[in-house]
């Protein structure tokens, strides 16, 4: 009879906590068009799948009143659970608990369930929403930040980490995203900054909204924070199943094998690149014509599309992608669009990811601005990101590969695994013009028609160095080969690496440039 | 995802890279950089946004190399900044009190023979 009670008594404490602010502050919530916590977890993870932990974890604070204060699991939902029967650690801010402040046994929560999925190995999904620390726990709060960020560190590359800001993000709080692999952000709901707008008024004078300053379009579009824009809460959680599906559970393990599938793409791959190398094209159509089923998962589609990049599988298998898209920019290589792919490249390392790198492009992007916004550091960390990785790199040149980009996009000088050309290849130390004007000034400038005399010999520098022949004459090129045969040649490529070992000397960590 | 990019309609521009010109879409970063110039020593400008809170000298004063044009208060310091080059103050444009951007003209100089 007694353990009956007791049974009863604990299913109403649990109702009581699990209410977390309570009826008015979910109102709130959900007038703000916002998910709450606790349902933000149960649509993500598979039905009933989810195991609460620290459900009765109370705070500590005496001061400030804080003492007659009750908040309800400290403001934060952790447990377990499974994503399409992957499993997963998660926890979520309840911005109806005190705005989802963190204190430090909200903290230690986040810390727990961290430090569980580090010895699990498998996945850690944090939903941000909380107005930032709490001011009333003073350096507890700070102190908790800290042993966050220290895990976020610790699992980084050993255990994959995800981040979603479905609520503000702000001051201290956005380096735990900052420091996760994936951040996923939703318009209009989304809010990330170090020094809100009342700051920088304050400061400065000058007037910003929350959305312009650090709304989920900025972080996806300018500054690059982001990693998935949704429209609504339940395409956040859509594109985070499928991240979830494509990716291991952990740095020893492979993503999951799934049955292989042809593209249904039904373009030719033969008529998606102009003959004219001046003019653009859509470099995804290249990979919906090469990726099973044409699925392509893109990730940071917004900021810096001169590079695309994102997972897909062949042969049932994943891959990450990565390509020049000449459809901005040109697909110019500049400071953003080689950060973005460097990143990228050392996930699909550290992971266990083969990396398929489709080339076309003419170069670094000039220009005073780029220089000086340090296009040397950042163009650098491409040549690191491809020449650290060990796993299984492939290549193919679809049309322009000049200079310096032709190195940095995984060439064979970077230990690129396999370099395959299309005929309509041009790998060249830079595009004709100007190699010409260089090569050639002396023959141009004592000519009576200084221009007869350049387009002759742009001409004559097109027909014998703008193929891939020249490089595959020296083996930098492994084949020369038709567009239709690409899928099966990558498919090869992957099988024949499917046991790659690679070996790199023994080091504390690299430096890579920063 | 592939829908948010604006492809429809869209006309290429003309963009270049080295001795060849590119058809290509540009981004909004790309159009809203900053266009480079060469920064003038005749101009005074604020290296951190702040606010004015102290003036020392008028238009047409002659002032020494060192001598202490204003304080600009920012992140709670108190900056002086300082006279470059000995020369004459041609205009101020800002007033004790004033709170500006980084990069503004605060002083504009004219040399002396």
């Amino acid at each position: 009879m007694t353990l009956k009670k007791n049974i009863l008594a604990l299913r109403q404490k649990k109702a009581i906590v699990e209410k977390g602010g309570g009826e008015k502050a979910i109102e709130k919530q959900v007038a703000m068009g916002k998910m709450t916590a606790r349902e933000r977890i149960l649509s993500l993870l598979d039905a009933d799948s989810f195991h609460e932990y620290d459900l009765f974890v109370e705070h500590e604070e005496r001061n400030f009143g804080m003492d007659r204060k009750e908040l309800p699991g400290d403001g934060v939902i952790t447990g377990t659970g499974t994503i399409n029967g992957a499993p997963v650690c998660i926890y979520a801010q309840d911005f109806t608990v005190m705005g989802g402040s963190l204190g430090l046994k909200h903290a230690r929560k986040i810390t727990k369930i961290m430090d569980h999925a580090l010895k699990m190995k498998i996945p850690c999904i944090g939903i941000n929403d909380s107005g930032g620390a709490r001011i009333q726990e003073g350096i507890g709060a700070l102190a908790g930040y800290g042993e966050i960020f220290y895990r976020n560190t610790m699992a980084s590359g050993v255990i994959p980490q995800i981040s979603v800001i479905l609520g503000p993000c702000a001051g201290g709080a956005v380096y735990s995203p900052a420091l996760t692999d994936f951040v996923f952000v939703v318009e209009n709901i989304s809010k990330m900054f170090i020094t809100g707008p009342n700051v920088i008024e304050t400061v400065l004078g000058e007037k910003i909204s929350q959305e312009d300053l650090g709304g989920a379009r900025v972080h996806a579009e300018i500054t690059g924070n982001a990693h998935f824009y949704a429209l609504s809460e339940m395409e956040c959680l859509d594109q985070i199943k499928e991240l979830i599906s494509l990716i291991p559970h952990s740095n020893r393990q492979k993503a999951a094998h799934v049955e292989p599938k042809a593209p249904k793409f039904r373009k030719n791959i033969e008529n998606i690149i102009p003959s004219d190398p001046k003019q653009p094209y859509d470099v995804r159509e290249i990979i919906y014509a090469l990726a099973d089923d044409s699925k392509f998962l893109e990730v940071q589609e917004l900021w810096a599309p001169n590079i695309v990049i994102g997972f897909g599988r062949l042969n049932g298998d994943t891959v990450g992608f990565v390509a020049n898209q000449p459809l901005y920019l040109a697909g110019v290589l500049d400071c953003d669009a080689s950060d973005k792919a460097a990143r990228f490249i050392r996930y699909c390392d550290a992971f266990n990811i083969p990396i398929v790198t489709l080339e076309d492009m003419p170069g670094y992007l000039p220009g005073v601005d780029q220089e000086h916004a340090g296009v040397i550091r950042h163009g650098a960390k491409m040549l690191y990101a491809y020449s650290e990785a060990t796993v299984p790199k492939i290549t193919v040149i679809l049309r322009k590969a000049y200079g310096g980009g032709y190195i940095a996009m995984n060439s064979r000088h970077l230990g690129a695994d396999f370099m395959f050309a299309w005929p309509s290849a041009e790998i060249a130390v830079m595009g004709p013009e100007g190699a010409a004007n260089i090569i050639f000034r002396k023959e141009i400038m004592e000519a009576e028609d200084e221009d007869a005399m350049r387009q002759q010999k742009v001409q004559e520098y097109i027909e014998k160095f703008a193929n891939p022949y020249v490089a595959a004459a020296k083996g930098y090129i492994d084949a020369v080969i038709e567009p239709l045969e690409t899928r099966e040649l990558l498919l090869h490529a992957l099988g024949v690496s499917k046991h790659k070992d690679d070996y790199r000397p023994i080091k504390k960590h690299g430096i890579p440039p920063f | 995802m592939a829908k948010k990019l604006k492809k429809e309609n869209t006309e290429f521009t003309d963009f270049a890279v080295t001795a060849r010109k590119y058809k290509t879409l540009l981004t909004k970063k790309y159009e809203n950089r900053k266009v480079w110039t060469n920064p003038s020593p005749y101009l005074i400008q604020s290296y951190i946004p702040g606010t004015i809170i102290e003036l020392f000298v008028k238009e047409g004063d002659i002032v020494k190399e060192g001598e202490q044009l204003l304080i600009l208060e920012a992140m709670k310091m108190q900056n002086r900044v300082q006279m470059p080059f000995t020369a004459k103050i041609k205009k101020i444009n800002i007033q004790v009190g004033d709170r500006i951007p980084k990069d503004t003209t605060l002083i504009e100089l004219d040399p002396v023979e």
